[in-house]
């Protein structure tokens, strides 16, 4: 029984950080209807400006809890510059275009980004500088660290704060707007440009608060995380039902979830004939099987066939 | 035409369909005989289109059934619908945007022909010779319409009305018994409805039998041989336009709501 | 529908001819290397368009095409290789392999029969990663694939006692294995392209493409949505199962590297980059991204040393930053790809007519 307890509370942990990057996908997937392939590796970027700021800062003398939140703040404020920008040069001028041929920009600018983090930090794995203290808690026979209950907690926050600004604001409601029908909603006097930089200003952001997380929990990182983790948060999306923010939270979460408890168990369940590095296919058998049932995602909103 | 003109060719019993709480047909019924213009009218969200998509098999009818040429109509797809002998336009057009418009009549031909994927790899005779007879009765379905001189261009880049016009074609391509127009007529103006007007009788002419969905009711009460009102998913009356247009409930059903 | 060639398209036809017979010696001059790549030109050509008649003619958004291409590899590799000590001769391995891919296709389509556009990416993407996942793990407790270490000494193409692979004399000509693989693969490329070219003006083509634009109206003009996008899904995949055929006896091993979802992500771009739809168009894509980055890896180094004096950055990334540059810039001015079909190209520059409400 502790081993359930333990992996759902990895599951919840690596969950919470699918969850947050999901959040990017599909605010500009509900606002757009592009797959912004690039996303994961905004998050990428996010998670080595933070070891580049953070570890000169430790090093030159800084607190370490002071270095963390300028590299946190740092971090974010450079995806947030990067995912305007790519919104900017590369998708804007595509608005008219064929449907597929964003999706290829996204494509392009995912292997740009990745190649550029390669020329300016290396092809080697990094180690993360140790932002928080190692401290570890036991309940009912599963570990945890503090790293991972401040995973959580943050992603939490980050979260709530979202739900705030989408649902509580003037901006929240133009973007909601815009994700029912674009047309109407500049007729009404929303300015779609703007809010469609918003979306994936913020989107950024949380894909950089996702980056600092990851980098905190495995304490390592590489200019090609940002792929596997993207492909993943995507599906978490999908899964949730692409277009809905709770969708890709609970998603998120599940997917986590899924992920860690399939790992744990793939051995007794199959008789040892797969063993836990079947972890990937977990994701994506799950994924099958929901959308065979709910094509449009667990929370997707049905898009009957209208005459 | 092998059967004789005003024998039953459709019939709907107690045709029932919800969405959720709201009642959009209740247990509606009616007889489309061979031959006529059959006029189906109502007020907007009567229910009109919700029983043509369960007609045509795009929505499952959750009460009833449909009964087409003397056999029950299996309405649980809308490709078997075509195949039967129902063809239908669409209230806000659709065609085929990026092809052109004799090959959205081509198309159209698709239920009547039978080149497989081997045929069309190995270019066989039999293969080629269909799709001749594809393209000449594509070519001659667009001069029926009278839009022949845009056959090269993309659907999407037609006019309005030519649209319109293409869609009829390409239904027709299906070779129908029953033809199914909803509201052939919307935006368009005078002229352009005159024109539709001449078109449809000339396609009853032909032989084939025509419900006709509109909200035109001048259009309707002049071209229709019998006529159905729809109102909050209820049949209010089917009869002769002459009779309809009297009747107290149908005047209310327009003008007292 | 044959008609009599003009003398200008025959001359065109003979010079295609003169060039694609001259064009594996020319590459030579410049090392068996370029050979290679050349091959790999028309290979994923092949592919490309396989993916055309999924993505192209049906619009069906398919990311994990790779894994018919690793059906069709793995499917020869095994039959034909010391891991089992199999030798199947070429005419039996193939055309199972395509059916195994086909198979593939088929049950890969049928839960995605429903999905919608992205929906469907996303889902095939996710049976592209599992089926590699399955080859990099099947080595235990039973090994089949041999893991990721991969399959080594795969038998090259043979017909009787002809080997594709070492150097044969023929008509006094001396031609290299990859110079012979050379002409098997433009003649698989031709009867693809033969293939492609009449499948899009058939009558299931012409299906296909109605289901692309409107699935509604296509359904109600009496198509069978379901049955003809499983044949979409099957038709692609025995292409890529018999590129992958290909793929394995020509280079004697393959590996789950092969068959990463950024290959798959890669015809996907070769299709759109080129001019989906568009038979030419694709066949351009293919090549320009197959030799693009050859080229480049060429260029990198020395053009750095010629500016610089020194090589500033690692040529490796720096020429697939360029890459992901050039993807970016060619569908920012051309939305359409490269090359499209003339009609796609009059759409763009003519705005389509106001539509009534």
């Amino acid at each position: 029984m502790d081993i359930f307890l333990q992996q759902i509370i990895n599951g919840l942990v690596q969950g919470s950080i699918y969850a947050l990057v999901a959040l990017g996908y599909t605010m500009v997937y509900g606002i757009m209807g592009l797959i912004n392939f690039a996303h994961g590796e905004v998050v990428m970027i996010g998670t080595l400006v933070t070891i580049t700021v953070a570890g000169t800062l430790i090093k030159a003398g800084m607190p370490v809890a002071l270095a963390a939140l300028a590299g946190l703040t740092v971090s974010v404020l450079s995806c947030m510059a990067l995912g305007w920008s790519l919104e900017r040069i590369a998708y804007r001028p595509l608005r008219n275009a064929p449907r597929l041929t964003p999706l290829i920009t996204a494509i392009g600018m995912s292997i740009v980004l990745q190649n550029l983090a390669m020329i300016v930090w290396g092809r080697n794995y990094m180690t993360f500088p140790p932002l928080l203290p190692k401290i570890n808690f036991e309940f009912a026979g599963a570990h945890f660290t503090l790293i991972q209950v401040i995973i959580v907690l943050i992603s939490g926050a980050t979260m709530a704060g979202l739900l705030f600004l989408i649902y509580r604001t003037k901006l929240g409601m133009a973007m909601r707007a815009t994700s029912q029908n674009p047309a109407v909603a500049s007729l009404m006097g929303v300015n779609i440009n703007r809010v469609i930089a918003a979306a994936f200003v913020i989107g950024s952001a949380l894909g950089a608060v996702a980056g600092v997380m990851v980098g905190t929990y495995y304490e390592i990182a590489h200019y090609q995380m940002g792929f596997m983790l993207g492909l993943k948060a995507f599906t978490a999306a999908v899964l949730g039902g692409i277009g809905n923010l709770a969708g890709a939270m609970l998603g998120g979460v599940l997917l986590g979830i899924i992920e860690a408890l399939g790992a744990g168990y793939i051995g007794d369940l199959t008789g040892g004939f797969l063993g836990s590095h079947y972890q990937d296919i977990f994701a994506f058998i799950v994924l099958i099987v929901v959308l065979m049932f709910k094509p449009s995602g667990l929370f997707g909103e049905k898009t009957g066939d209208r005459a | 035409m092998s059967k004789a003109m005003g024998e039953v060719l459709l019939e709907a019993n107690a045709v029932a369909k919800h969405f959720g709480g709201v009642k959009a047909l209740r247990d509606v019924s009616l007889t489309i005989r061979r031959g006529e213009v059959y006029g189906l009218i109502g007020p907007n969200g009567a229910g009109k289109t919700t029983f043509f998509n369960c007609m045509t098999g795009l929505y499952v009818p959750d009460g009833g059934g449909f009964m087409f040429n003397g056999t029950p109509l299996v309405a649980d797809a809308p490709h078997q619908a075509a195949e039967r002998g129902i063809a239908r336009t669409f209230q806000n057009i659709r065609l085929f945007g990026n092809m052109t418009a004799l090959e959205n009549v081509m198309v159209g031909r698709h239920v009547r022909t039978k080149a497989g994927v081997v045929g069309a790899m190995l270019h066989t005779p039999a293969t080629r010779n269909e799709e001749a007879a594809i393209r000449q009765r594509a070519i001659d379905l667009l001069h029926y319409v009278r839009i022949e001189d845009r056959a090269e261009d993309l659907a999407k880049n037609l006019s309005y009305g030519d649209q319109r016009r293409l869609e009829i074609a390409r239904a027709l391509a299906t070779e129908p018994s029953l033809l199914c127009l909803d509201e052939p007529a919307a935006g368009m103006n005078a002229t352009e409805t005159e024109a539709l007007r001449d078109l449809i009788e000339g396609i009853r002419r032909d032989g084939t039998t025509i419900l006709l969905i509109e909200h035109d009711v001048k259009l309707v009460m002049g071209l229709c041989d019998r006529v159905a009102v729809l109102d909050y998913g209820a049949l209010v009356i089917e009869d002769v336009p002459a009779v309809v247009q009297k009747d107290q409930r149908v005047i209310e059903a327009y003008l007292g709501a | 529908m044959m008609k009599w060639l003009s003398p200008r398209s025959a001359l065109g036809i003979a010079l295609i001819t003169v060039a694609l017979v001259a064009l594996p010696f020319v590459a030579a001059m410049g090392g068996q290397a370029w050979v290679r790549i050349l091959n790999f030109a028309i290979l994923y050509a092949f592919l490309a368009l396989g993916l055309n008649i999924v993505v192209g003619l049906a619009g069906l958004l398919d990311l994990g095409y790779i894994a018919f291409y690793a059906v069709g590899a793995y499917t020869w590799a095994l039959l034909a290789s010391p891991h089992f000590g199999l030798h199947w001769p070429i005419w039996a391995i193939l055309p199972f392999g395509a059916a195994l891919a086909c198979i593939a296709g088929v049950v890969l389509g049928s839960p995605t029969l429903k999905l919608r556009g992205d929906y469907l990416a996303i889902v095939t993407l996710g049976f592209g990663e599992i089926v590699r996942i399955f080859m990099n793990n099947l080595n235990a407790p039973v090994n089949i694939t041999n893991g990721a270490q991969g399959i080594t000494l795969i038998d090259p193409v043979k017909f009787g006692d002809f080997s594709f692979s070492g150097t044969s004399q023929i008509l006094g000509i001396s031609l290299s294995g990859p110079q012979k693989y050379y002409y098997l693969l433009v003649a698989l490329a031709i009867l693809v392209i033969i293939v492609n070219e009449r499948l899009q003006n058939s009558r299931i083509g012409r299906a296909w493409q109605a289901i692309r634009e409107d699935e509604i109206a296509a359904k109600a003009i009496g198509i069978n949505t379901r049955n003809l996008k499983l044949l979409a899904f099957a038709m692609g995949a025995s292409f890529g199962g018999i590129a992958g055929g290909i793929f394995s006896a020509m280079q004697g091993f393959v590996s789950p590297e092969s068959f990463s979802l950024i290959e798959s992500i890669m015809i996907l771009a070769m299709v759109v980059l080129g001019g989906m739809g568009h038979i030419p168009g694709v066949i351009l894509g293919a090549v320009l991204l197959t030799v693009l980055p050859e080229v480049l890896r060429y260029a990198v180094g020395p053009v750095q040393t010629a500016i610089f004096g020194k090589v500033l950055v690692d040529p490796e990334s720096l020429r697939m930053l360029i890459f992901g540059l050039a993807l970016v810039l060619v569908m920012r001015f051309k939305p359409a790809g490269l090359w499209p079909s003339p009609e796609r190209k009059r759409d763009l520059t003519v705005k389509p007519q106001e539509v009534a409400p």
